[in-house]
Formats: structure tokens, C-alpha cells, sequence
């Protein structure tokens, strides 16, 4: 975990030097505490998912469970096509990713190491871009999708996704374009290199990380979605994605709080593990992308 | 619509795009290198993006109920006649004034408690620091779908901890206007203060610590530092983190909608968002829902533009 001590391991922290210690100790105490207050809702879910029918159903409920079951995962995936549930997600958010990485990084690349007419508006475009509401266009989305046939199939998710994850991926991408310097693009050219040699073979392996950290949001907005499953995935259902199948058991009126946890806990691991992965790429990212 | 706005933006500081030039070598000859790698992009914005934009504006012109989507019925074109409808309609405005509250209170508590803790992160060793900044990840990793199920969970009137712990009985929290959007809000800003944190955390570490020690022999405050050293150097920071949590806190919808079940006992905790969509694909209204949607993009339209206003003020180069 280098997340913060990345560049601070050799610079004394600037703020730190002068506050006193018994200052420093309510600080950490408090740190500690909110830690521990924003974890909770994480653990309680990981925890019910864990805890027998009977505990979870009690009016008395317990920080923890000397009885730990797999009975809710079990009704989870025990339920009608999960599992191709969990292959479509992974479908769709993998194919967003790669192809709005690979069509991001051309769009950054044509915007940073190019100056041609009208590019100050169009990084304006991709600005205003991210700006609109997604929710707002289903409904002419849902009209595009029927009328090209494509209602109840993976594209009427993937397409709409790679539309939406763009603007913000070109955004973030062009400060680590920028990063790469331009004597190195001279030299390649120096050497002989053709201007598609130099994007792939050279530009791209020292975009990549970025790329990673871009990828990030793209993956988190299409596996999260809920909204575009719900709506133009109407009638094949074994075309649905996991939010969906997350609220099979989310009655309004008598929830399956069990198989909620559990289809959550499935739900949110992946999502984890991806952040934890690129977590560091992702700061200098966000860094890149607010202030270059 | 989105074209014709940057254009005027264009033309307020027409010497912006042409200044930077020199910067590469190889732009002069770029010729239409830079056109060929821009061409997916445009394509799928084109056809995803932009173009639904217009059909938006399009349906919410004319009648379009289940009638026509069926295909038995005509379009007929209404002219504005939807806007004035929906103009008329009290609970636009509930719900327009609904947003805007909510949204605010939003913003306003999550850049509170985002700035709160990055300032207290710069105070603390490793191992604190560390928690912290895994809870934050956790939290703004979790979709929103199941933070929403987790803390309906939590906040549950009859296995819920939380009524346990204070003691509230079989307190229903959805049941109340105010508390069930309390409850959403708790959420909202449990996902995403970790963002602010995160950013103004990163910004507050590019400070040059020469500043903050000039600023504490002369005997400042914490909070004195903050505002008067911190607060203005992070600016370009703060906006940016702002502008994006006004932007992500109207668009609320995931969280509304699941939390209140889609939208609250009788409609009480409607957002336009979640409004446009009961509108459209619960009562087939789509032309009422797509004029709600033109309505909200509008509004964020200028939004941007005010962010805009804000990013060339501050010189920053696109």
C-alpha cells in the first residue's frame, strides 16, 4: 500500500512537523474511529452474508457470528443462471474497458501531440460531455437500441457504456500522454520509426499505466449500471447482468437480507480487488486529470 | 445544442486556441494524423452520445405515449406543449426544488467531510493514515447499488444495528420524508467523499512546506492555515472537486431509487432523475420524461459553463 507514501517517504510531512503531540494522538485516535465508522457498512455486509438465516433475522443483531454459513451464497448461486449473470457483467465491463482504453488513448494522443484547428473545442466537447446525464438518455437510447434490434442483447449495454466512459477517460489520459517527452517522440522519428510505430511500440507501453488508472472508472460505471440493465434488458433475462440479479432478492416488503449480503458481497469483491490493484496509478491519475 | 454553447465560449477568448502552437515541433505538418486517431471517438460519440442527445430533444417536442411507441398511433408534434405542461405541473417544482436542496446538501457535506479528513491525514502517522485511506478506497469502490442495499440494511427497522444501538425501537427511517433522504444522503456521501479526500489530500501534500512553516512561526491557527494558506492554494482543486460533486449529486439515481423504492411513498423523495424515468417507462409518458431530461441537462449545461468560467480564470491550459 504506497498510496501515501509515495513521494513523502524522504519529505518530512510538512503539517506535521509543528503540531504537538498530544495533538497528534487525538488526531490518529479520531482517524482510526472514522476508519473504523466507514468500514462498518463493508463489514456488516461480508458479516450477514456469513451469518445464519436466524441471526440475520433477529431483532437483537450481533457484531459477529460464531456460526458462520454459507447457506445465503449457496441460495445466491443456487438461483436460476447466476452464474451466466456474473459472465455477462464480466462481458460487458471487459469489453468497455478495452475498447474505451483503446479508443481513448488514440483520441488523447491526437489532442496533446497534435495541435490542428479546432482542438480547443473539442476538448471543450469532451468536457461538456461528461457532464450529461446518462440517466436522461435512456429513454432515446432505448428507441436506438429497438430500433437497430439490439434491446435484450449484451451490445445495448457495451455500446451506450464505451459512448459514456470515453469523454472522462480522454480527459484523464491526456496528462499522462503529455508526461511522455517530446524528445523521445523525435528520436523514435530520429531512429526511422513511423508515426503507427511510435504510438504502439513506443507510446503505448509508457501510456499503459494510466491506462490502468483510466480503466478504473470505466469498469466501476459499467459493472455498477443497474439502470441500462433494467431497461433494455426486458424480456431475456438470461442476457441480464448482476445488479439485476442482486434484486431478485431485494423485496421491498420482505427482503431476502441473506442472499442481499451475499449477492453484494459477490457483487463488490471484484470491484475491490481492481481498486486495490491500481490504487497507486489511480491518485497520480486523479492528479494528472486535476492539474497537469 | 452542446456545439452551439462552446462555440460562444470559443469566441470569448478567440487567442486561446492558437497561442500554444510552438509547443510541438511536429504540429505544423500534423495534417490529418490527428483526425485519424480522433475518428472512433467521434464515431461512437457521435452515435451514442450526441445523437441521443438531439432525438431527446426531438421526442420531448412531440406526443409520445405507449400509443405510439407500439406503433398504432402518429406522432403528433406539440410544439413546447410538454414543457408547458410539465410547467404547470406543482410537482415538477416539488421535485425540481427537491433536487436542488438535496443535491446542495450533498455537495456541502461531502466536501466538508472529504476536506475534514485530508487535512487530519496530513496530521497522522503511517499506520492511521493507512486505515483510513483502505476504508476511503472500500467505500468509493463499493457500487452503488449494493452501498444502497448495505446501509437500507443497516439503517433497517426491525434487524437494523443502527436502531439498535440508539435505541430507536422499530423507527422506520424510509418512511418520513426528511429521514428517508437523510438516509440516501448518508449514503451518497459515504461513496463519495472518498474522492475529495483522495484529490484535496494529494493537493494539500504539493504545498511547499516552507509556506506552512512561515505560516505557523508567525503563529497561525490550524484552522487559520487552512483558510488563509491552504484553502486559497488548493482552489483549482477545490473547484474541480466541487463542480464534479454538484455534477455526480444532481445526477443522483441509483441510490434514490433503490433506497426509496423508486422514489418514496407517494413520490416524496423524487429527484428529476428518477423522476424522468417513473415518467417515462412506469407511466409511458416518454415525451413528459424526455422534456424532464432536457430540462436537467440544461442545467448542468450550466453548470459547465460556469466551471468553464472558473478553469480560464485560472488559466489553466486545455
Amino acid at each position: 500500500m504506497t498510496l501515501v507514501s509515495r513521494d513523502g517517504a524522504r519529505r518530512v510531512n510538512p503539517v506535521r512537523r509543528f503540531v504537538r503531540r498530544p495533538g497528534r494522538l487525538a488526531a490518529e485516535a479520531t482517524a482510526l474511529l472514522t476508519a473504523a465508522v466507514v468500514a462498518f457498512p463493508l463489514y456488516w455486509m461480508v458479516l450477514s452474508a456469513f451469518k445464519p438465516a436466524g441471526e440475520i433475522e433477529s431483532t437483537e443483531p450481533r457484531p459477529w457470528t460464531l456460526a458462520p454459513t454459507l447457506d445465503s451464497f449457496r441460495r445466491v448461486f443456487g438461483q436460476q443462471e447466476f452464474g451466466r449473470y456474473f459472465v455477462n457483467s464480466v462481458v460487458v465491463a471487459v469489453a468497455v474497458v478495452i475498447a474505451s482504453a483503446l479508443i481513448a488513448f488514440l483520441a488523447a494522443t491526437a489532442v496533446t501531440r497534435f495541435r490542428f484547428r479546432l482542438r480547443t473545442t473539442l476538448l471543450i466537447m469532451f468536457l461538456v460531455a461528461q457532464m450529461v446525464p446518462v440517466e436522461a438518455l435512456t429513454i432515446p437510447l432505448f428507441f436506438l437500441m429497438r430500433d437497430a434490434g439490439q434491446l435484450n442483447t449484451l451490445w445495448s449495454l457495451i455500446l451506450p457504456h464505451i459512448a459514456f466512459s470515453l469523454p472522462f477517460a480522454i480527459w484523464m489520459l491526456r496528462g499522462f500522454v503529455k508526461a511522455v517527452p517530446e524528445a523521445l517522440e523525435e528520436a523514435a522519428y530520429m531512429d526511422g520509426a513511423s508515426r503507427t510505430r511510435f504510438l504502439w511500440q513506443i507510446l503505448f507501453p509508457l501510456v499503459l499505466p494510466g491506462l490502468v488508472a483510466t480503466s478504473v472508472f470505466s469498469f466501476i460505471s459499467t459493472w455498477n449500471d443497474f439502470l441500462f440493465a433494467k431497461s433494455f434488458i426486458i424480456s431475456d433475462i438470461s442476457q441480464s447482468t448482476l445488479p439485476m440479479a442482486l434484486l431478485v432478492f431485494y423485496k421491498p416488503d420482505e427482503p431476502d437480507w441473506g442472499g442481499v449480503m451475499a449477492a453484494s458481497t459477490v457483487m463488490t469483491i471484484p470491484v475491490l480487488v481492481f481498486f486495490v490493484l491500481v490504487q497507486r496509478r489511480l491518485v497520480s491519475g486523479l492528479g494528472g486529470a486535476v492539474k497537469d | 445544442m452542446v456545439a452551439q454553447n462552446t462555440v460562444v465560449v470559443e469566441h470569448k477568448r478567440p487567442a486561446r486556441s492558437t497561442a500554444p502552437a510552438p509547443r510541438t515541433p511536429r504540429g505544423r505538418r500534423a495534417g490529418r494524423t490527428p483526425w485519424l486517431y480522433l475518428a472512433p471517438a467521434l464515431v461512437v460519440l457521435g452515435g451514442l452520445l450526441a445523437y441521443p442527445i438531439y432525438q431527446l430533444g426531438l421526442i420531448s417536442l412531440f406526443h409520445y405515449t405507449q400509443a405510439q411507441v407500439s406503433g398504432g398511433e402518429p406522432t403528433t408534434f406539440e410544439g413546447l406543449g410538454n414543457y408547458r405542461e410539465l410547467f404547470a405541473d406543482e410537482q415538477f417544482w416539488h421535485v425540481l426544488l427537491a433536487t436542488v436542496l438535496f443535491a446542495a446538501a450533498c455537495v456541502v457535506c461531502t466536501l466538508a467531510v472529504g476536506c475534514a479528513l485530508a487535512v487530519l491525514l496530513t496530521r497522522v502517522r503511517a499506520v492511521p493514515r493507512l486505515a483510513l485511506m483502505l476504508a476511503a478506497l472500500g467505500a468509493w469502490a463499493t457500487p452503488a447499488i449494493t452501498g444502497s442495499t448495505v446501509w437500507l440494511f443497516l439503517f433497517d427497522a426491525d434487524f437494523g444495528p443502527v436502531n439498535r444501538v440508539l435505541g430507536l425501537g422499530d423507527h422506520s427511517w424510509t418512511y418520513g420524508r426528511f429521514s428517508a433522504f437523510f438516509l440516501v444522503l448518508l449514503e451518497v456521501v459515504w461513496c463519495s467523499f472518498p474522492f475529495v479526500m483522495v484529490t484535496v489530500y494529494a493537493g494539500i501534500r504539493a504545498v511547499p512546506s516552507e509556506v506552512l512553516e512561515a505560516a505557523a512561526l508567525d503563529g497561525a491557527s490550524q484552522w487559520r492555515i487552512w483558510r488563509s494558506v491552504l484553502a486559497p492554494m488548493l482552489r483549482p482543486i477545490l473547484v474541480v472537486v466541487t463542480i464534479q460533486s454538484v455534477i455526480w449529486d444532481f445526477k443522483v439515481f441509483t441510490q434514490i431509487y433503490v433506497m426509496t423504492n423508486g422514489g418514496g411513498i407517494a413520490g416524496q423523495n423524487l429527484v428529476l432523475n428518477v423522476y424522468a424515468y417513473q415518467q417515462a417507462f412506469a407511466s409511458s409518458q416518454y415525451s413528459l420524461g424526455a422534456a424532464i431530461g432536457v430540462v436537467m441537462l440544461l442545467i448542468l449545461l450550466a453548470v459547465t459553463l460556469v466551471y468553464l468560467r472558473l478553469l480560464r480564470r485560472q488559466g489553466e491550459e486545455l
